[in-house]
């Protein structure tokens, strides 16, 4: 597979940080039957930035924005790692001696082990560093 | 270029000298004879209509004020009797009590006269069809447009304000080239327009704004301007001084302000000492003609400069610059004096964020905290905290250096801050003084 098949389309949705926020994106989301694979909120001053991994994303896109959300695509790239102490270490440094920076990150840790998503500042570069060293990346068709 | 009224509009500046001189004297002993609180003002101020020797001594007279509306309400500055009126107007009073206005059939006549020169000059004709999409009633933006556009010979579509998305329907089906309404409202039926999928500037024969009645800015003027493929054009006026009825010329730098109407003055608000042209201060009207409810040396309470230079349309009448905000609307933050239209000017100047914008006023401690509450545009956002984190300090530091004042801002979310049908109310004081 290339490269390009590893990088996943990620929507960010930029959010006030007030209550039922998040429960107008979640609930657009679920009245277009989107679902959500892994999501975070990242949290600065008065607003957010709700980042999640769905299975249609255009359809997402679409939905919220039509409803006045603020919403951006943003390429990330999800690793599997083993669910035990060391996982995420063996990830993580990995990346780091490749000298790829990771911008942020989050996880979700499913029946068959972790998942790892990472946005970084080179991604080709940390697609060929997690492939080299025999690690599984997951591809953008697993989560359509 | 055509003229409504080229006798008055093109009359030498020698002999409007001598016409406002003749009309102001009798002017003050109109007020002398028929107004009891001007009198008294007056022989306060040491000043008999008698003491009027040239078009200069007006300013010897003393001024009026707002308050004065207020105080004598409803009709104490009346000079007429009651059957002489043929129209009230009463203003909204979102500062205080309601202000009632009274005109005579001549007063309506003048006005209509003067809306008639202002739209003719921007270009409109028999032929134009004029959607008026200010209020109708007691405020008098909605009739003042509809018999200024009447006399012109337009058609006039009387849509008043709200029921928008009707509003542009109309506009489409019976072809309006000109709208006159608040710019807030017409950047709300912009928006109405295009999610019914229509672009003003494309799908209709709109081609001209009339827009006033709340300030504006020249990136606002700039913005609507491209976004909606039409001329926008500054009108002016308070029902003090009838209602709306001074516009720009087709040149759109500056309101003409006919000298046979209105004199008018820049003043210092803090000392009421005359500024020279080109500088900004309070506006004060002289209405030379006004027959119910005459304004002697009215003391407005809009800041803007009178511009120095002849216009090139060739009308020798003087022109005020937009008017950049209120005596009154300003806030004063931590000791300094603030305008929401410095906030708005400001804002037009950064593209991440939209012009809409809350301000929110409150006291922490001993200290005022001023909150400007702003919309992220689309085309800005990012995933990234750390850019939008910047488009915040950024937003910020222009408005500290427009303001001289800290600030802090909100970055939410767009569509979310109220759009006003009618006069922008932006500012949130929560303090209990």
């Amino acid at each position: 597979m290339a490269a390009d098949d590893y990088i996943i389309r990620q929507i960010s949705v930029f959010s006030e940080n007030r209550p039922g926020r998040l429960a107008a994106i979640a609930h657009a989301l679920e009245e277009e039957c989107v679902n959500i694979f892994a999501f975070s909120i990242a949290e600065a001053s008065g607003f957010g930035v709700v980042r999640a991994l769905v299975d249609h994303p255009d359809r997402a896109y679409e939905r919220l924005t039509s409803e006045g959300f603020n919403v951006a695509f943003t390429d990330v790239i999800a690793v599997r790692m083993r669910d035990e102490p060391g996982g995420l270490f063996e990830i993580a440094n990995l990346l780091g001696e490749a000298g790829v920076n990771i911008e942020y990150s989050y996880a979700y840790s499913g029946l068959d082990g972790g998942v790892l998503i990472l946005r970084v500042d080179r991604p080709e570069d940390a697609i060929a560093a997690i492939r080299g060293a025999g690690k599984e990346l997951i591809a953008s068709s697993a989560f359509a | 270029m055509s003229m409504w009224n080229p006798r008055f509009e093109r009359m030498p500046a020698i002999d409007l000298d001598r016409l406002q001189y003749r009309l102001a004297k009798t002017l003050a002993y109109r007020l002398y004879a028929f107004s009891p609180i001007y009198h008294a003002r007056m022989r306060e101020a040491g000043v008999h209509p008698d003491d009027i020797r040239s078009l200069a001594d007006v300013k010897k007279l003393p001024f009026m004020y707002k308050r004065d509306l207020r105080d004598t309400y409803p009709d104490g500055l009346f000079t007429v009797p009651r059957e002489e009126l043929v129209r009230y107007h009463v203003s909204s009073g979102t500062t205080g009590k309601p202000t009632v206005v009274g005109y005579t059939e001549r007063d309506l006549d003048l006005w209509t006269e003067s809306l008639a020169r202002a739209l003719t000059s921007v270009g409109l004709s028999r032929g134009d069809v004029i959607q008026v999409s200010y209020g109708y009633g007691l405020f008098t933006g909605g009739l003042g447009l509809h018999y200024g556009a009447e006399r012109i010979g337009a058609t006039v579509l009387p849509t008043s304000v709200g029921n928008t998305e009707r509003q542009v329907e109309l506009m489409q089906d019976l072809g309006a080239t000109a709208i006159a309404c608040t710019p807030s409202y017409l950047l709300h039926i912009g928006e109405v327009a295009e999610k019914m999928g229509i672009n003003l500037g494309r799908d209709t024969g709109l081609r001209t704004g009339i827009l006033g009645a709340e300030p504006w800015s020249e990136q606002m003027r700039r913005h609507i301007q491209e976004w909606l493929g039409i001329r926008a054009f500054d009108i002016y006026g308070t029902s003090e001084i009838s209602g709306p009825m001074f516009t720009e010329c087709a040149e759109q730098h500056g309101i003409h302000i006919w000298r046979d109407i209105a004199l008018i003055e820049v003043i210092d608000p803090e000392s009421g000492e005359p500024l020279p042209p080109g500088e900004r201060g309070e506006l004060v009207f002289t209405m030379l003609q006004k027959e119910a409810l005459p304004m002697c040396r009215y003391r407005i309470g809009d800041i803007a400069a009178i511009l120095d230079e002849d216009c090139p349309c060739g009308r020798p009448h003087p022109r005020i610059e937009r008017i950049t905000g209120r005596v009154d609307d300003m806030l004063i933050i931590r000791g300094i004096n603030v305008f929401p239209s410095q906030i708005e000017h400001a804002l037009l100047e950064l593209p991440e964020v939209g012009e809409h914008f809350q301000i929110v006023v409150d006291r922490k401690g001993a200290l005022d905290d001023m909150l400007v509450r702003v919309e992220v545009k689309r085309e800005a956002f990012s995933d990234k905290i750390a850019d939008l984190m910047h488009i915040q300090r950024r937003v910020a530091h222009r408005l500290k250096n427009t303001l001289n004042v800290a600030v802090d801002v909100e970055l939410v979310e767009p569509g979310s801050l109220p759009r006003f049908e009618g006069k922008s109310k932006r500012v949130i004081d929560k303090r209990v003084l």
